[in-house]
């Protein structure tokens, strides 16, 4: 009997094994006790818990404003950092760009950590003494802080790939600043805003560290509930993790698809 | 002419600015690494006494040690599987090839605490319970597709011709793939492993979730010694800023270094 022939494409096995046991797998298992009791029997209760009780309701809200606000104020800083990196003519601009993402490589909780310590000192000056108990504020910096490069990386390759002469014909043809910066380089930037968006906004609608060490332990978002449930209510806390599987899932969609190619995560310079 | 200047200096100072805001916290902590006392506010006097306590702590030593030991290991073994795999699925059927392809971004999209709390009921519903194993799986789970992900772009510049024409000269396609593919896309294969390094060092709730009881890492450590906050901690969290000055100095010598050696040559965000 002859030996089939090596193909490269049995190379894909162990990967591919490895990603049904540990992806696929799990996400059916976090959907099996979403809707299970704990007698492993069916049951919708979870859902219905969920859904009407209103303390979760109105921390999935908080959390929604929170990570809103979160990717609002990350864009309106990122948005003209990577413009202007990206249209610099500076020969070290790199140089420039890895400022920018070289805090990455602190620990993320080292870094929170920074945060905390950096106003704990500024709320004992005269007249920031509203800091001590601004929780949303010093939660809303800290993951501004914490997501900025996820937003300025994927801007600033996509600005980078902006063919420069149709800023001159834009110019030549008439068009204001202005006009061009509108109708030229925002819908070009689009992919990479939409790819910063999803970087930044789901974290820190589900990173509770920040949240934690920031906020004083007063504010809760989702990303809480999962950890609370974690020590008492598997089913539950299943079931939270499924609406944000859900949640991930229905935004993907509308981001149309994810494209790995602007997703940079800092690190990848 | 003015009002060029003036809008050049308004560029450099916001990007000034937000540089001030993203290392203020950092430097502060850098400057009171240095101080006698555990507090920050007033500089009482230079002295290495955190530094000391860092490199004397027993238990804090222990857990810099699990934090790099995890992180080498979970990203030497996403490297090997992502790269081979990476390989496979590129000259997989389109059809297959999409497939590999949507489940291994999920991981990278999903939210991190799905992920963990997923693999953590699965571990326990199939009797793994939580071990270093388990662990080491998660920081798979949130590294490997990473490491895929830097490597395709290198497949697809390869020139297919090469493969072929080393097995038309007697290559067994091991051989092959070993000494021709594998050096095109060492770059893709080798950033993808710092990544892989950086994610499982950076990583607080997959190892939250998945590690066997007892383990710390810097991650946690800090987290629990930030929340609970007496006095006690007070000292092991000062010796923190000591660590996190280290690790700063350590990235800035790391990128000075590349930089002047000109490794970086190409530039830009890749």
């Amino acid at each position: 009997m002859k030996i089939p022939r090596f193909s490269r494409k049995t190379l894909c096995i162990p990967y591919a094994v490895f990603l049904i046991f540990f992806v696929i797998v799990p996400m059916l298992v976090i959907v099996f006790y979403a809707f299970t009791d704990k007698s492993m029997h069916i049951s919708f209760d979870n859902f219905i818990r969920f859904f009407s009780d209103p303390t979760k309701l109105s921390t999935i809200v908080y959390s929604l404003v929170i990570a809103l606000i979160t990717t609002v104020v990350c864009l309106l800083i990122a948005y003209p950092v990577a413009y202007i990196l990206a249209r610099s003519t500076l020969k070290k601009k790199y140089v420039i760009l890895m400022l920018f993402v070289l805090p990455m490589w602190i620990n993320f909780v080292l870094r929170v950590n920074a945060i905390r310590e950096l106003f704990n000192l500024l709320s004992t000056l005269k007249g920031l003494e509203w800091l001590a108990s601004a929780n949303y504020f010093k939660t809303v910096f800290g993951m501004v802080y914490d997501f900025l490069p996820f937003m300025i990386l994927p801007l600033y390759t996509t600005m980078l790939k902006i063919d420069r002469s149709l800023y001159e014909a834009s110019a030549d043809l008439g068009a204001s600043g202005v006009t061009t910066f509108l109708r030229v380089t925002v819908p070009l930037s689009m992919p990479g805003i939409m790819s910063g968006i999803t970087m930044v906004f789901l974290p820190s609608m589900t990173n509770y560290v920040v949240s934690d060490m920031l906020g004083n332990a007063k504010v809760t978002i989702i990303g809480k509930f999962i950890y609370e449930y974690f020590g008492s209510d598997w089913h539950m806390g299943s079931m939270v993790a499924l609406v944000l599987l859900i949640v991930v899932f229905v935004s993907t969609w509308f981001s149309g698809g994810f494209k790995s190619e602007e997703n940079v995560r800092g690190t990848n310079l | 002419m003015k009002k060029q200047i003036a809008f050049k200096c308004l560029k450099a100072g916001f990007i000034g600015l937000v540089l001030l805001l993203l290392y203020a916290p950092i430097l502060l902590l850098a400057i009171y690494s240095f101080d006698k006392t555990d507090m920050i506010g007033r500089f009482e006097g230079f002295s290495l006494s955190h530094y000391t306590e860092l490199f004397n702590n027993p238990k804090v030593l222990g857990m810099i040690g699990n934090t790099f030991l995890l992180a080498f290991f979970a990203a030497a073994l996403s490297t090997v599987l992502g790269t081979v795999g990476a390989i496979g699925m590129f000259y997989c059927k389109k059809r297959v090839k999409a497939a590999i392809h949507g489940i291994s971004q999920i991981p990278v999209i999903n939210a991190e605490i799905v992920t963990a709390l997923a693999l953590a009921v699965t571990f326990v519903a199939v009797g793994l319970g939580r071990s270093y194993f388990t662990l080491l799986i998660g920081h798979m789970v949130i590294c490997t597709p990473f490491v895929v992900l830097s490597v395709i772009p290198k497949l697809k510049q390869m020139d297919n011709s090469l493969y072929e024409a080393a097995l038309d000269l007697g290559a067994s396609p091991m051989k092959a793939l070993w000494k021709v593919v594998l050096p095109q896309i060492i770059p893709g294969v080798i950033s993808g492993f710092m990544l892989a390094v950086t994610l499982s060092l950076d990583d607080y709730i997959v190892t939250v979730y998945t590690r066997p009881s007892g383990f710390e890492t810097i991650s946690t450590y800090v987290f629990n010694a930030t929340m609970k906050g007496n006095a006690h901690t007070a000292q092991t969290l000062s010796s923190f800023w000591a660590l996190t000055t280290i690790i700063f100095l350590v990235i800035v010598l790391f990128v000075l270094i590349s930089n002047l050696s000109g490794l970086r040559k190409k530039g830009g965000a890749k």
